[in-house]
Parts: C-alpha cells; structure tokens; sequence
C-alpha cells in the first residue's frame, strides 16, 4: 500500500520535471541540430485518461499509448476527473508516461465519497474509500492514426494493479480482497475518412465497481467484461461519443450494474483538454446513480 | 499482486526487445514501389468542390508550402530543393486524389525513406496541412478524406531505423 503510494508519488515527480523545458532562445538553437523531443503526434490522438488513469475515453481503455510522444519520443499525461453522481463523487487523478508510442505507464487514485449515505450506514458523513492504480500497456500491433489502408486496428494489451485502502470495510461486504489486478485487451481504429473512432476493450476483472468495494465475492471468481468507445470528430479539437462499460455483479448485498456515458472532448490547444459528459454508472450499493462528469487533461 | 506486478513488468519488457525487431522491415533492399501516388478517391466533384476547385486548390498548396517552409521543424528538409517545382507535384498529387483532373507525374514517396525524416516531422507537415486547409476554409470532412488517402505514406517516407535521438554536428 505504501509502495504503490510511493511509485505514484515518484511518477508524477518525474513528469513535472520532465514538463519543465529550455527556455525559447535556447530551444531555438536546439531545434535546427535536433530532432523534436516531445509532442509529435496529432492532437487528441493521445485520447484522454480513463478514471483508472490509463489513455483512452471516460472509463475505457484504448490501445492509444497516451500522450503525443511518437515511435522516437517520450509522452505524458496528466489528469483530474470529478463524477458527480446522486449519492456519491468519485474523483481521480493521476498521470502517465508514454515511451516511444509503445509502452504506457499510469498511476491514478481513485475516491468514493459516500456523503449522505456514510452517514445513514453508520460509517460517518463524508466517509471516504480511496483506491491506488498502477496500470501498463504495450501496443501490440497496428497504428491507429497512419494505417488508413488497412482494416488492422490498432492492439494493445494492458494491466492495471488496484489497492483499496479500505480492506475491513470491503471484506464485511462480502468482498474477498483489497487488492486485484485486471488485464485487458483493446482495439483501437480511427476510420479517418469518416472521421470515426471506434474502441473495443474485453477485461478481466474480479473488481467491485472498480475496485472500490474490493475485489471477488462469495463463489465469484474472475469475469470477461467487454467495454466499447465511439467517438465522431466534427472538428481536429472536438470529439463527441458514446462508452458503455460493464461489470460483474460478485457482492450478494450491493447489486452491480453496467456503466455508459455521452461525452464531448474539447482541445482548445493541442496540450489541454476538458471533457464533459453524461455517465449512468448503474446501480452502486443504495440506488442506480447518475451524474455528471468533468474531466481535465494536459499531455505533451 | 507483487507477482503479477513482475510478472507484467517481464512481459512488457520481453515485448520492447520483440516487437520492435519483427515489426521493422529490413532498411535494404528498398520496399517495392508502390503506385506512384495514392489513389483517386471521389467518384464524383464534391470533394474538389471542397477545395474550391482546382484554382482553391491551388491557392490552399501555395499557403501549405508557405507554412511548411516557415515551419523551424521541418524546413531544413526543403533546402536544396526547388520549391516550385515541389510545389507543383503537391498539387498534381492532391488534385489527382480528389478526382479534379489532374496527373501526378512525380516519383515514389519511397524516396524519402533515406533523408531521416521521423514520425514527428511527418505529423508536423500533416499540421501544416491542417492549418492551410483550415485558413482556405476546407470543411473538416473533406480534409480527414484527403488525410486518409496520405496518411499511410507515411511508411514510405519516414526512416527506416528511425533518425537517432542524438544531436547531429
């Protein structure tokens, strides 16, 4: 639990010095000998971080390595994301590093504040479960962006290791861990000629919505959960979609329902972007919630 | 956890070593040519229509090479070359694609592949492009068209092992 605190509190270190560049007049001097250190892809290409904190849409992964470091590059991301919904907020944050448009490495957390209904469970007002996400991915194959000419998405496999802080509370749920790691697959295509992205994600997960109320339960043990993105681009800074994600359903006394969200992505420069959108995340553990959601990403 | 988090750390970096020695064609001999532009996409006159027609066109590829030329990341490629004459096959080539009647005469893209131009130097001209096509008022659809015909040039024209990172004196 430390460890994983201490590596994100490293990662996103590393990321505000690698933020900080030479001033104008001595990259202008560089710029003629050197090739272009940072930021060479398009914009949005790099998508946006998913509440895990991996590259993709709200709450799906894509096989985009995120940031806008290409195959000669190093990339990043940093994000922070606020659902509002009607008896919960959930917020994350966190960031990622891209290398050479092949391997990504994020690291988020996650909180649950249960505001009213803390108060009526007895656990306090405002009682907050808070979650710590590593995540890796590597593209396997294909270019989302280039490959215009050929049907290959492209592929990427990835994990993310999740530790729940609230290892009593979660068991007395019916949970059997604090900790799980999910796997996934995804496939990525921009359908450029029309504008189109679309996203297929297929995980396996013993997580409780995320991973927030623990991970397995009673006689439950790992489930293929599919999750899918599309998103049309009227414009090179605008992205508007849908997402569906669902879940298992492992705790007997807290029903778990399928996620989906209607989302707009807005690029007003090419290293920032506010999305907002929709999300009915179903049903968590009163009632099914819906809300609003709000995130702000930069990435070079 | 632990084990799974080494586990993952082991495969990932298997797959650094891996990938990228199967997936990069070897740099000799010469991938074989392929048509000598891209293909005509339009069956029809809407997507020149798009562009302003040929005389749009035109005006859009002078103001792409304008921007190209005054583009720090990318104009040490054009020195040495005849702007004009690069001017004009740009333009044969685009026309052709959209269908308004012209002939690209020019050689294959593949005769990029040994002046070490990256993906990034790629994605800064497909930038210029953008913002030449966004100034003469090309509807967004109709520059992902073009852009998806161009877009997988890209494999001709960037090096091939990618340029080194170092500075070059």
């Amino acid at each position: 639990m430390k460890r994983v605190r201490a590596i994100a509190a490293y990662t996103l270190a590393a990321f505000l010095l690698a933020m900080v560049q030479p001033s104008p007049s001595v990259a202008q001097d560089l710029v003629q000998d050197m090739p272009q250190a940072f930021s060479g892809r398009l914009k949005l290409t790099g998508g946006v971080n998913q509440i895990e904190g991996a590259a993709g849409g709200g709450f799906t992964p894509w096989a985009l390595i995120g940031g806008y470091g290409t195959k000669d590059q190093v990339g990043g991301a940093m994000f922070a994301t606020q659902v509002t919904l009607d008896d919960f907020t959930v917020q994350s944050f966190g960031g990622l590093i891209g290398w050479r448009n092949r391997l990504e490495i994020s690291a988020a957390q996650q909180s649950f504040d249960t505001r009213e209904v803390g108060a009526a469970l007895g656990l306090g007002r405002g009682f907050k479960i808070t979650q710590n996400t590593m995540g890796l991915k590597i593209r396997l194959v294909g270019d989302a962006v280039l490959d215009q000419d050929r049907l290959l998405p492209q592929i990427a496999v990835g994990a993310q290791f999740k530790s729940n802080d609230r290892g009593g509370l979660v068991r007395a749920l019916g949970a059997q861990d604090s900790q799980g790691t999910d796997y996934y697959v995804s496939a990525t295509k921009l359908f450029l000629a029309h504008s189109t992205l679309v996203n297929l994600t297929v995980r396996s997960t013993q997580a409780n919505q995320y991973g927030i109320l623990g991970f397995g339960g009673l006689g439950k043990g790992r489930s293929l959960e599919s999750e899918g993105s599309i998103a049309y681009l009227p414009r090179q800074d605008l992205a508007f979609g849908f997402e569906w994600r669902t879940k298992p359903d492992n705790l007997a006394i807290a029903k778990e329902e399928a996620a989906m969200d209607l989302f707009v992505a807005y690029a007003p420069t090419k290293n920032w972007s506010v999305t907002a959108g929709y999300a009915d995340l179903g049903h968590i553990v009163t009632r099914s919630q819906t809300g609003l959601y709000v995130s702000v990403n930069t990435s070079f | 956890m632990f084990r799974s988090l080494s586990l993952w750390i082991g495969l990932s970096l298997s797959s650094i070593l891996v990938v990228p020695a199967v997936a990069q064609p070897a740099p000799l001999p010469l991938p074989p040519a392929r048509s000598a532009t891209a293909p005509t996409i339009a069956q029809d006159d809407r997507l020149i229509r798009a562009f302003g027609g040929q005389e749009g066109l035109r005006a859009m590829t002078a103001d792409f090479m304008r921007r190209v030329l005054a583009d720090q990341r990318i104009a040490i490629f054009f020195v040495g070359f005849d702007h004009a004459k690069i001017e004009g096959h740009l333009y044969n080539q685009f026309c052709q694609i959209l269908n308004g009647g012209c002939v690209y005469t020019g050689r294959d893209m593949n005769i990029h592949a040994h002046m070490g131009i990256t993906e990034a130097d790629f994605y800064a001209l497909v930038e210029d492009l953008q913002a030449a096509m966004t100034a003469h008022k090309v509807p967004n659809w109709a520059q992902n068209k073009l852009l998806a015909v161009l877009a997988p040039q890209a494999r001709d024209v960037i090096a091939v092992p990618s340029k080194p990172l170092e500075p070059q004196n």
